[in-house]
């Protein structure tokens, strides 16, 4: 597949991480922000290619994760609700709320449907006039646009049997967030590739001035993943703090104009409460007043809920990148993808998921030294 | 996050009401895809594609040109004495302000 | 089995010392214990095997294996509820009829005779029932299997998704085959006989909310014939085994879970067609995890695998036959991958269903 394949290279992976040997004089902490960075890294056993002074840490880009127990709370009591179609992308369906996962809910008689794409919940909602179709809308700036247009065409179409139910989180807050914190350890970012094909990248520009931080805006295959690593390393070994982009075939500084109109005219930004991390100030995405008719949020009377997670999980940290994974007593052993304790063990996407999946909870039973070949 | 995926734009359509839709070949499958994001596309270019819609087109050129540079880069073992190795230059990944 | 999570000693109440929280529980059975993974072992191990061990249960191999005098018989069974019956490249029926020719091929059995059971639906239009059976008749005519005895019964409306079959077979098991799990040993090669997670991409390519406008086909086949070209060359074949719900690397994980030895694989050897892998791509699917159909692994001696694997090629139903990987004694009980990049890692069993994913 153009585009893809030779970014899984083998040779050109070997020059770069020879580049970043030649390069690197000590020791490193960098931080790659999307869960579909840290899925790349741990797949490929990046982070072992690498020389041992440079330590990736998990950033909290992983928007299933960090979606707060009450909004996954709402999102199965309006499941559960009859004559509602409930529709979801694939992630989100296994994450555990304070009872049940949507696959349970299933199971139980709730018409609870997987869509690849927000426009098929459209399609759904105009063959079922009768029942109300409602699409989880989360995501991070990525899935912004594609969310908007349902909400855009919905209104458009007159749609009234279909809305959303919102939980969009924007990664600058978080990273910020990360920056102020006193235990931070991160010197670099590998930033959110995908997020900055519809942002851009110049709302970054101040914050790798204000904390002196590198970032270089990287993408998703491997070749990109070490590609981003090897600037990063440059500029802090050459002591700059500069927005760079290494992912320059589908970012540009300005982003994708046409689709940010749309999400300002459907979204506005609001404060948002991050599984595990806690609220953070102006770090979402809610529905604007003029779409409140297709607000799940307000159509469905869905009561709050105060649940508080399990006192083992160290999810907020793992998502701040201060603890690994395997630093966690649980991972592994009473939280597993089958029954997840936190935030980061959820979805497919999280840090301890993506460890897990890879097979990092067995790397020290194996007892094998993963050096290259 | 997120996961999104280059394909190959065949066909531009428009829905029955009115959306800028195309049909995207990703290796071989062939998956409807919502244009309405990336106006200046055309068949035969490649779209960066995700849940169902282009977000981006690929800058082909702007690829090639910074796979060369990577492709061209030394092995550990030929590095020799006093070689400088091949520096990619900051402006050509767009880090100053102001560079389109 | 003495490489279980349990016995290796990831329990949680060694970890936790002083203060040992219970294990969670399942009240209730859910999807993932289907689904051919970690799930599916320990409901096996912790609710069906107490009830019924005994010698020949215990390999927990695809089918039994006894003697009845002189010969040796495999005996095997599967049930089919897959969704939509009627998809691209097959059937329920034909992958009944299949399923159970192969777990025999798999014990290194000739098939001989299979018997079904159907559960049907109240409502199954009859042109669908009668296409499933016709499919069955092709699909045990092409295997060179009989169908000898069977039972059908019907439920209320909404009590069977259309319908659910039932197959159980028996064959026979040359003298000189000894296929078992735990005969896999240091220096064997690890033989796949083509592409994978068409059939699991094929199923799922015709599930709502995933249609794609390109038709990928189901490769479900029977392995029978297969097998036997392989035995043709005269190597010792140690373990066969198809690579159905749980993928590659779920199949291979038991095998060196039961015979205590490690295995690396080689991701770039391991063949996939390109539509199925840019079918994985866009719905964020490992395509090692993906179910399979039609495909089948061989544990060989390193010295026969270049004889076997060329057998597998010359045979319609191993054209891209591919040797991924090799035995070793180090890691005993893991499976490593060293990845397309030069990069290295554990890969481990499924734990539930894989589900689509935008992240």
């Amino acid at each position: 597949m153009k585009y893809l394949d030779e970014y899984r290279d083998q040779e050109v992976a070997e020059k770069i991480v020879a580049d970043i040997r030649r390069t690197v004089t000590r020791p490193w902490v960098l931080m790659e922000v999307c869960g579909g960075q840290t899925h790349t890294i741990v797949k490929y056993g990046i982070d072992h290619l690498l020389p041992k002074e440079i330590e990736l840490v998990h950033g909290p880009g992983c928007p299933v994760c960090v979606t707060s127990l009450e909004m996954i709370d709402k999102a199965h009591a309006i499941a559960q609700k009859p004559g509602v179609i409930f529709c979801s992308f694939g992630d989100m369906l296994r994450v555990p709320g304070s009872e049940f996962d949507l696959l349970v809910l299933k199971s139980r008689g709730a018409d609870v449907r997987v869509v690849y794409s927000p426009m098929d919940c459209l399609k759904i909602a105009r063959q079922n006039p009768g029942k109300q179709v409602v699409f989880f809308a989360i995501g991070f700036e990525t899935t912004a646009p594609g969310n908007a247009m349902a909400v855009f065409q919905a209104r458009q179409q007159g749609l009234t049997n279909f809305s959303v139910l919102v939980s969009h989180v924007l990664v600058p807050p978080a990273m910020e967030a990360i920056l102020s914190s006193p235990e931070n350890r991160v010197q670099g970012f590998l930033g959110p590739g995908h997020v900055c094909t519809v942002v851009g990248y110049e709302e970054y520009e101040p914050i790798a001035a204000k904390y002196r931080v590198p970032i270089v805006i990287t993408g998703f295959e491997p070749i990109d993943l070490l590609d981003g690593v090897r600037m990063t390393v440059k500029q802090l070994e050459a002591g700059t703090h500069e927005v760079q982009n290494q992912y320059p075939r589908v970012v540009k500084r300005e982003g994708n104009k046409v689709a940010r109109e749309l999400v300002a005219k459907v979204f506005e930004v609001c404060d948002r409460k991050w599984r595990g991390v806690g609220e953070i100030p102006q770090s979402g995405y809610r529905l604007r007043e003029e779409f409140a008719a297709h607000d799940a949020e307000k159509i469905f009377d869905v009561e709050q809920m105060e649940k508080a997670e399990p006192s083992i999980c160290i999810s907020g940290l793992v998502l701040q990148g201060v603890k690994k994974p395997h630093d966690c007593p649980a991972f592994g052993t009473l939280c597993t993808p089958e029954h997840p304790l936190g935030a980061t063990m959820v979805s497919a996407e999280g840090a301890c998921a993506a460890y897990y999946a890879y097979g990092r909870h067995l790397e020290a039973a194996a007892k094998k030294e993963l050096t290259p070949a | 996050m997120c996961l999104a995926v280059p394909g190959l734009l065949l066909e531009i359509t428009e829905s029955p009401e009115g959306v800028r839709m195309g049909k995207a070949n990703f290796g071989g499958i062939v998956k409807q895809v919502c244009l309405e994001y990336t106006p200046e596309v055309k068949t035969g270019d490649y779209v960066l594609v995700h849940v169902g819609f282009a977000l981006s087109k690929v800058d082909e050129d702007v690829a090639a040109r910074t796979y060369a540079l990577l492709a061209e880069m030394k092995q550990l073992d030929e590095l020799n004495d006093g070689e400088t190795e091949l520096e990619v230059p900051l402006s050509a990944l767009g880090a100053k302000p102001g560079v389109p | 089995m003495s490489t279980t999570p349990e016995a290796t000693g990831r329990d949680a109440g060694a970890l936790l010392g002083s203060c040992p929280l219970p294990r969670l529980n399942y009240k209730e059975i859910v999807l993932a214990h289907g689904s051919g993974g970690k799930l599916s072992q320990r409901l096996m191990q912790e609710v069906v095997l107490p009830q019924f061990r005994n010698a020949l249960l215990e390999p927990l191999h695809d089918g039994a294996l006894f003697s009845v005098g002189e010969e040796r018989l495999a005996f095997s069974t599967d049930s089919y509820v897959v969704s939509p019956i009627f998809f691209p490249g097959g059937d329920i029926g034909k992958l009944a009829v299949h399923g159970t020719v192969n777990d025999l091929a798999m014990c290194g059995a000739k098939p001989l005779h299979l018997s079904v059971g159907f559960i049907l639906e109240e409502g199954l239009p009859m042109d669908d029932f009668k296409r499933v059976v016709a499919s069955m008749r092709e699909a045990a005519d092409a295997a060179g299997v009989t169908l000898v005895t069977g039972d059908t019964k019907v439920v209320d409306r909404g009590k069977a998704d259309r319908i659910f079959i039932n197959t159980s077979g028996i064959g026979v098991v040359a003298k000189g085959v000894n296929i078992d799990p735990k005969r896999a040993k240091p220096g064997d090669k690890i033989l796949l006989s083509g592409e994978i997670a068409t059939h699991g991409i094929a199923i799922m390519s015709v599930r709502e909310g995933l249609e794609f406008e390109t038709e990928i086909a189901s490769d479900s086949a029977p392995l029978n014939g297969l097998v036997q070209a392989m035995f043709a060359t005269g190597a010792d074949i140690n373990v066969l085994r198809d690579p159905t719900r749980g993928g590659v690397t779920s199949a291979l994980t038991e095998i060196a879970q039961a015979a205590s030895v490690g295995m690396i694989l080689d991701e770039a050897r391991i063949p996939i067609d390109e539509a199925v892998k840019g079918a994985c791509e866009i719905l964020g699917l490992d395509p090692l995890y993906v179910a399979n159909e039609g495909k089948l692994l061989a544990v060989v001696p390193g010295e026969s695998a270049d004889a076997v694997l060329a057998a597998m090629r010359a045979h319609p139903f191993g054209r891209a036959a591919a040797i991924i990987g090799e035995v070793t004694s180090d890691h005993a009980g893991f499976v490593l991958m060293r990845t397309r990049i030069g990069g290295s890692r554990v890969v481990d069993m499924l734990s539930g269903e894989q589900l689509p994913r935008i992240c």
